[in-house]
């Protein structure tokens, strides 16, 4: 979003700003839609083969031949790609004989559930954690805090899992095992917005409910870990900086208490970029769900690519894979808004 | 004053302040460098780490006491748990788990340093160009570099096995292909910088060529700060790589990868702990190695960005 700057001037910046947005919005998604058929169709030595597996019958490798329209210049190919993505149509997946839209819809539910519950107890405790290591530099938390940063940054997520399995599933009893929720509870309720902790809230099933709790703790606990490594290390930086401003001292002279001085007047300075680094550590669970997905038999996206993947149903996974990025764009678009939105500075430049 | 040069010690000749030489200015440049990395303790810690990686991938027939491909007897051997005689134990085909882990360092590093020799240029090359010429090139080419950032790193990666078919080399070859959009960033940002320098103007003056300014005097400018970029990313590198082989999409069994390795031992997790924890250890500490060996580099190198 930094280039073609001083085009627009002569517009009002308001517009001008939406729609250099705009612009960047389409061609980013235009792009992915590009990579993502180079992947499909260039990249394989045969693209029908890299869809349908080799143990496709003659017919089915002639119907998806035509479908993909290879017969056809590689522009019209791309052309019908980008019409049939627009609709939403990204082919039908070999290994559910559904339509890929579908399936996604479906698994996408599990994954967002994870992700923001996940994100929640990052935030919850890399937050407050950051503010304590900032305050208490080069001190025993602000050691720990680092630690912690680089454990996260070093240990593979799926290791962990494992280890987290092992431990508190296994050896302690203190989670339930893979999986969302137990086979005895599954009709207990009917999913509505495939969110298991609202739906069985709503319908006020708490013995399904718990058992959602249960099941989701370990794989959350795990994801919050990953961002709470991000934020707590972020939030550190950005609050010495803000320690570091004149304001702070000026409030001390008045006398204002210091707890209120770090966390009512720097924190909430510090704020505005903290909610960017949020916003892209909630974008960069997703990546990390499919690992994790993978460790807890968690029916969400990140299982649902890796499925397709080891089945080399290609429609499901380039489906999946552009989805992925078009969320991870529009959590950057959001994170940018709401910067906007936060910082006043910003707020009377446009 | 010559004739008491060789009596001085080699690190006065280093540290210098009249180096008569080029090379002796540089060397003493290089030597101050290492002597403010050897003051960061973690740094010297990953250093170690590195070392003993690359240590252990040379010397993996010497040190590994078992084959790491061929298991023992599978009826009396098999998923034994660790013991003096088999340090990490054994798997599930009686292999032994700390030779294999072993010879998995060989695949490590093959990875890192394919990786980084695949990447870097890419980076090195799009980012200098983007910047030396600016205008539509500028744009057009850190739009491109834009697209690639916005999928996750390790799902497009995913998405290229799947297109190129599971295996190390491709693996390598995904990874290449996701890693080198941050370099170009930051070669682009430190070319900006550059390009108005007063000695590529007069170097360009000279008639030299494009290629030629950016290859020879653009580049060699840039490099520092994406080697300490491509260090601190090496952990990343390691740990899609593993992340792959977790999911079968990376080195095929019976190659000890590490991730695979994991994978393998998921089976047996509750039972026999130790298949799937001991490689999954190795790949903690060699991230953790290059992790903290990127932080001292850029501590030593880059003093404001470590703030």
């Amino acid at each position: 979003m930094k280039t073609s700057e001083g085009h627009h001037r002569a517009l009002p910046t308001v517009l001008g700003k939406a729609m250099r947005l705009a612009a960047t919005v389409v061609f980013t998604i235009f792009g992915l839609l590009v990579v993502t058929f180079l992947i499909g169709r260039v990249v394989p030595v045969d693209p029908v083969l890299a869809v349908v597996g080799d143990r496709a019958s003659q017919s089915t490798y002639d119907k998806v031949f035509v479908e993909l329209g290879l017969d056809k210049p590689l522009y019209v190919q791309f052309s019908l790609y980008v019409e049939k993505a627009v609709t939403g149509d990204f082919g039908e997946s070999f290994l559910t004989k559904k339509p890929i839209i579908d399936d996604i819809a479906r698994a996408f539910p599990a994954t967002l559930e994870l992700a923001t519950v996940g994100i929640i107890i990052g935030t919850l405790f890399g937050v407050p954690v950051g503010v304590w290591a900032a305050v208490r530099q080069g001190k025993l938390v602000d050691q720990v805090v680092r630690i912690l940063g680089l454990v996260g940054y070093s240990a593979p997520i799926f290791w962990l899992g494992l280890l987290g399995l092992l431990v508190f599933y296994a050896k302690w009893g203190l989670v339930a095992g893979p999986g969302r929720i137990d086979i005895s509870y599954e009709y207990a309720f009917t999913p509505k917005t495939g969110l298991f902790l609202l739906d069985t809230a709503m319908q006020g099933q708490w013995g399904a409910f718990r058992n959602v709790v249960s099941h989701i703790a370990l794989p959350a606990a795990l994801l919050g870990y990953y961002s709470m490594a991000y934020i707590a290390r972020m939030t550190r930086s950005f609050m010495l900086n803000e320690l570091a401003q004149e304001y702070v001292v000026t409030a001390r002279v008045k006398g204002v208490a210091e707890w209120r001085i770090i966390w009512v007047h720097a924190l909430r300075n510090a704020a505005v970029p903290l909610v960017t680094v949020i916003a892209l550590s909630y974008a960069g669970l997703l990546e990390g769900s499919v690992l994790t997905e993978t460790v807890f038999a968690w029916p969400g996206l990140g299982q649902y690519l890796t499925n397709s993947l080891q089945n080399a149903d290609m429609n499901a996974v380039l489906g999946g894979t552009l989805l992925i990025g078009i969320i991870f764009v529009g959590l950057n678009l959001l994170s940018d808004f709401l910067y906007t939105l936060l910082d006043p500075r910003v707020r009377r430049r446009t | 004053m010559t004739a008491d040069a060789p009596r001085q010690g080699l690190s006065e000749w280093l540290q210098s302040e009249q180096p008569a030489s080029r090379r002796q200015a540089r060397l003493g440049q290089a030597w101050r460098t290492w002597l403010a990395f050897t003051k960061n303790r973690l740094g010297m810690v990953g250093l170690g780490i590195v070392l003993l990686l690359v240590f252990v991938a040379i010397f993996a027939d010497v040190i590994a006491p078992y084959d790491p491909v061929i298991g023992g007897d599978l009826r009396t051997l098999r998923l034994l748990p660790p013991s003096m005689d088999h340090l990490m134990g054994t798997d599930d085909l009686a292999r032994d788990i700390f030779s294999r882990v072993i010879h998995g360092a060989r695949l490590t590093l093959m990875v890192v340093a394919l990786v980084a020799v695949i990447a870097t240029p890419i980076g090195l090359l799009v980012g200098t160009t983007s910047g030396y010429f600016g205008g539509w090139l500028d744009i057009v080419l850190m739009r491109i570099t834009d697209i690639f950032l916005a999928f996750p790193r390790l799902i497009l990666a995913l998405a290229f096995v799947a297109a190129l078919g599971p295996g190390i080399e491709n693996a390598i070859i995904a990874i290449a292909i996701t890693s080198w959009p941050p370099y170009a960033r930051l070669a682009r940002a430190e070319t900006l910088t550059i390009r108005n320098a007063e000695h590529i103007d007069a170097i360009r003056l000279q008639g030299a060529s494009p290629a030629r300014i950016i290859w020879g005097h653009v580049t060699p400018l840039c490099l520092s700060s994406v080697i300490i970029r491509v260090t601190l990313d090496m952990a990343g590198i390691i740990l899609t790589a593993a992340g792959l082989g977790f999911l079968g999409l990376g080195a095929q069994p019976p190659q000890p990868e590490w991730g695979a390795m994991i994978a393998g031992g998921r089976r047996f997790l509750i039972d026999y702990w130790w298949v799937a924890t001991m490689p999954g250890a190795a790949i903690f500490l060699v991230s953790l190695g290059f992790n903290l060996l990127g932080d001292g580099l850029r501590d030593v190198l880059d003093p404001k960005a470590a703030k």
